[in-house]
């Protein structure tokens, strides 16, 4: 008799018809998106106001160099002292007022220059003004020095350092990046994975149990094809919903760009800052560039590694979490065993971020990508730099076969916890357990 | 009598606990068969060796002469003691799924379901939700699934609690009525009033060992202990009433009667004939009530358990 589809089945519908299953399916993308609208709207309400800066420049030097911008004015005052300019700017409500006295030399003017506000300028804006500074002062210098700026600056010579495996792949910043990104994602995405949809079977272990209703499917199946069952309709049920993320989260951006007309990929993180800042270069290039980097990436090998290292890793830990579930009564019990589950996730999240990162292939990356418990994860990130197939299929076998264990421990407790009420399981009666 | 199921020297140990101690036990065809003990005694680890939840740790089971294989759970319908449903399933769909986890295509199982829930009158559950549903009505709903499959073994473990009467009683008319269509019922219980009403076997198990089988009237004689109830009309009491304490066992005895008479329990030794009992009785005076005393089983129960 095959009741292995049944359970399947049975333990899909009732998570999917869940109701709060289907509204945090719907919810969570709707906030993520409102969270990044939200986020967007504010920094473009923060950039609209126009700033209005007075100068005072008693020396005459930067009369035309401050250009206005769209968020910047630049108002000149002339024939006026100092404490008048003051006055004014601060009855006009101007952001501030920059003073540049008149002064013998070029060094001096340095230490003089003032800039006058209600609190304290913003950071941005000041590094704007110094920066214009800095540009006119520098080109007086050298011409002071009888030496011309437009000369040096066609003369300046960027470099873009190529990089290059030995094995003559090419590599590049950007590639390292987007290696990054790939395992950060596939290593990240696993982790969420697991603690999610592995607390979602543990509870359906502990409804079973708290039910009743245990022995009585017991008496037609075989726990270890409950066990079985569960996992899977979990799993299905949590890929349904993951998919279901992807594509509300784009109907949801799409939807919310045309109505309110703010994109909320504009919200830009510093992350996403520094990358750009990292590539010079326009847009098209950096397209061209990503292209050729993910043509460069191991795909296949990427592929297939991400599919047998997410199923082995999330399988390993669902069935440690329906061997808790089993264990106990009740929810509140549930804390104790859970550290040992967390520990290894969390450990392999740090490994994964902190010393893949800055060594992949470095002793630390290499033995945790071989432990059963981290590799999952941490081999995740290591293998789009590149990882020998022999280490990819060694760190395999090894999570299958601790799989293979860790299903025959799970079982072996579920068979024995899900009868067991009332007793409160400690680890001795677990190991107990393991024996009956 | 042909034997539907026989457990030969079943033994079974959890860590130093011992559950089953070489416990053998005969389950003949087409019986009610009563299987008691005290809390804690193993009658329910029994049970789940039977239903192949539990393996022993060794003995055999046969079922209709063979040993117990996976797929035997199709003939083998059980209502465990602690049992319940899945809270978020409609009852409908919940008894579908759990039927046709007995082997049954869904088609056999919504017509017998139909039949099962007209039957009790429960035609109307269908679509509730089982958190809406009470004790009792919860308890049908798994009443019928476990008899849905038709098994030639069932097996209740206190089939009753949480019964009304009026439903109490129709649960044990159905049960009867499964016996007389053919199915062996093996049926755990600690009310003894069910077990003197419906059981014609039992096996008493306590500490873990078996320590009574057999036919309930085969046991009963066994434990007769030839003592007999008098009620006894006579105009001098106290004479008769002292002649008799010289002469017999015995003790007091209580029962209603509408004269005011002299009532005993007197024990003859295993050789005297209840006979002369009565024609001594008959020449003190009026015999009113004379009926042998029959062991209830809930005295066989208790007395077995405190002797060992």
């Amino acid at each position: 008799m095959n009741h292995l589809p049944l359970i399947i089945k049975r333990e899909y519908l009732n998570k999917v018809r869940n109701k709060s299953f289907i509204i945090m399916t719907f919810l969570s993308p709707l906030i993520m998106v409102g969270i990044f609208t939200l986020v967007a709207y504010l920094s473009q309400l923060n950039n609209d106001s126009v700033r209005i800066i007075s100068v005072l420049d008693e020396s005459g030097l930067f009369l035309n160099q401050f250009e206005n911008t769209d968020q910047l004015k630049y108002n000149v005052l002339t024939n006026i002292d100092l404490s008048k300019a003051k006055e004014q700017s601060e009855t006009d409500e101007n952001y501030g007022l920059l003073f540049i006295p008149k002064t013998e030399n070029i060094e001096e003017l340095s230490e003089a220059i003032t800039f006058y506000s209600e609190g304290s300028p913003s950071l941005p804006v000041m590094q704007n003004i110094e920066n214009i500074i800095e540009d006119k002062v520098n080109t007086l210098k050298l011409k002071e020095a009888g030496i011309d700026a437009e000369r040096i600056k066609e003369l300046r010579i960027r470099i873009n350092a190529k990089q290059e495996t030995f094995q003559g792949q090419e590599t590049s910043k950007l590639g390292s990046i987007l290696k990054l990104g790939f395992g950060g994602v596939a290593g990240y995405l696993l982790f969420m994975f697991i603690i999610i949809y592995g607390n979602m079977i543990m509870r359906s272990v502990i409804e079973e149990k708290t039910s009743r209703i245990i022995e009585i499917i017991i008496s037609s199946v075989k726990p270890i094809k409950l066990l079985l069952g569960k996992i899977l309709g979990t799993s299905l049920a949590g890929i349904t919903q993951f998919l279901a993320w992807v594509v509300l989260l784009g109907v949801f951006s799409v939807v919310i760009t045309a109505i309110f007309g703010i994109d909320p990929s504009t919200a830009q993180t510093p992350q996403q800052e520094m990358l750009s800042q990292s590539i010079d270069g326009g847009t098209e290039e950096i397209v061209r560039n990503v292209l050729i980097e993910i043509a460069n990436m191991p795909i296949i090998n990427l592929v297939v590694m991400f599919l047998f290292f997410f199923i082995g890793g999330y399988l390993l830990y669902a069935s440690l979490y329906a061997a808790i579930g089993a264990a106990v009564d009740s929810e509140t019990d549930t804390q104790q065993f859970m550290l040992p589950i967390l520990m290894p996730l969390i450990l392999a999240i740090y490994v994964g971020f902190f010393t893949v990162i800055e060594n992949p292939h470095g002793t630390v990356s290499q033995v945790f990508s071989f432990i059963p418990f981290t590799s999952p994860v941490v081999m995740l990130m290591r293998i789009p730099f590149g990882v020998p197939i022999w280490q990819q299929i060694l760190s395999l076998v090894i999570l299958f076969a601790t799989f293979i264990g860790t299903v025959w421990f799970a079982a072996k407790i579920y068979r024995v916890g899900i009868l067991m009420y009332g007793k409160k399981a400690s680890y001795k009666e677990i190991f107990k357990w393991l024996k009956y | 009598m042909e034997k539907l199921l026989v457990a030969n020297n079943v033994s079974k140990s959890f860590g130093d606990y011992t559950a089953l101690n070489d416990v053998s036990i005969e389950v003949p065809k087409g019986s009610i068969f009563g299987l008691l003990g005290p809390n804690g005694a193993g009658k329910t680890t029994f049970i789940r060796i039977i239903n192949q939840i539990t393996m022993p740790d060794s003995g055999t089971v046969l079922l209709d002469g063979r040993p117990l294989e996976p797929n035997d759970i199709q003939h083998i319908g059980y209502l465990p003691e602690e049992r319940g449903l899945y809270k978020s399933m409609k009852v409908g769909e919940q008894a579908l799924y759990l039927a046709q986890l007995k082997g049954l295509t869904k088609q056999e199982a919504k017509q017998r379901l139909t039949y099962w829930f007209d039957r009790l009158e429960i035609g109307d559950w269908w679509n509730k939700k089982t958190q809406e549903l009470s004790k009792g009505m919860a308890q049908k709903i798994q009443f019928v699934v476990t008899v849905l499959h038709r098994p030639k073994l069932l097996i209740f473990d206190e089939p009753f609690s949480g019964f009304d009467p009026i439903n109490a009683n129709l649960i044990k008319d159905e049960i009867l009525k499964l016996r007389d269509d053919g199915a062996t019922v093996i049926f755990s219980t600690h009310r003894m009033e069910s077990v003197e009403e419906m059981c014609d076997h039992i096996a008493l198990i306590h500490k873990s060992n078996k320590v009574l089988d057999g036919k309930l009237i085969d046991i009963k004689r066994a434990y007769r202990s030839n003592t007999f109830e008098v009620g006894l009309l006579t105009s001098e009491k106290e004479l008769v009433n002292n002649e008799i304490h010289e002469r017999f066992d015995v003790s007091s005895a209580s029962f209603k009667s509408i004269n005011d008479e002299l009532q005993y329990k007197i024990k003859l030794s295993a050789t005297a004939s209840a006979n002369d009992l009565v024609s001594y009785l008959t020449s003190k005076g009026q015999l009113n009530h004379f009926v042998e005393v029959i062991p209830s089983a809930n005295d066989i129960f208790i007395e077995t358990v405190n002797n060992n």
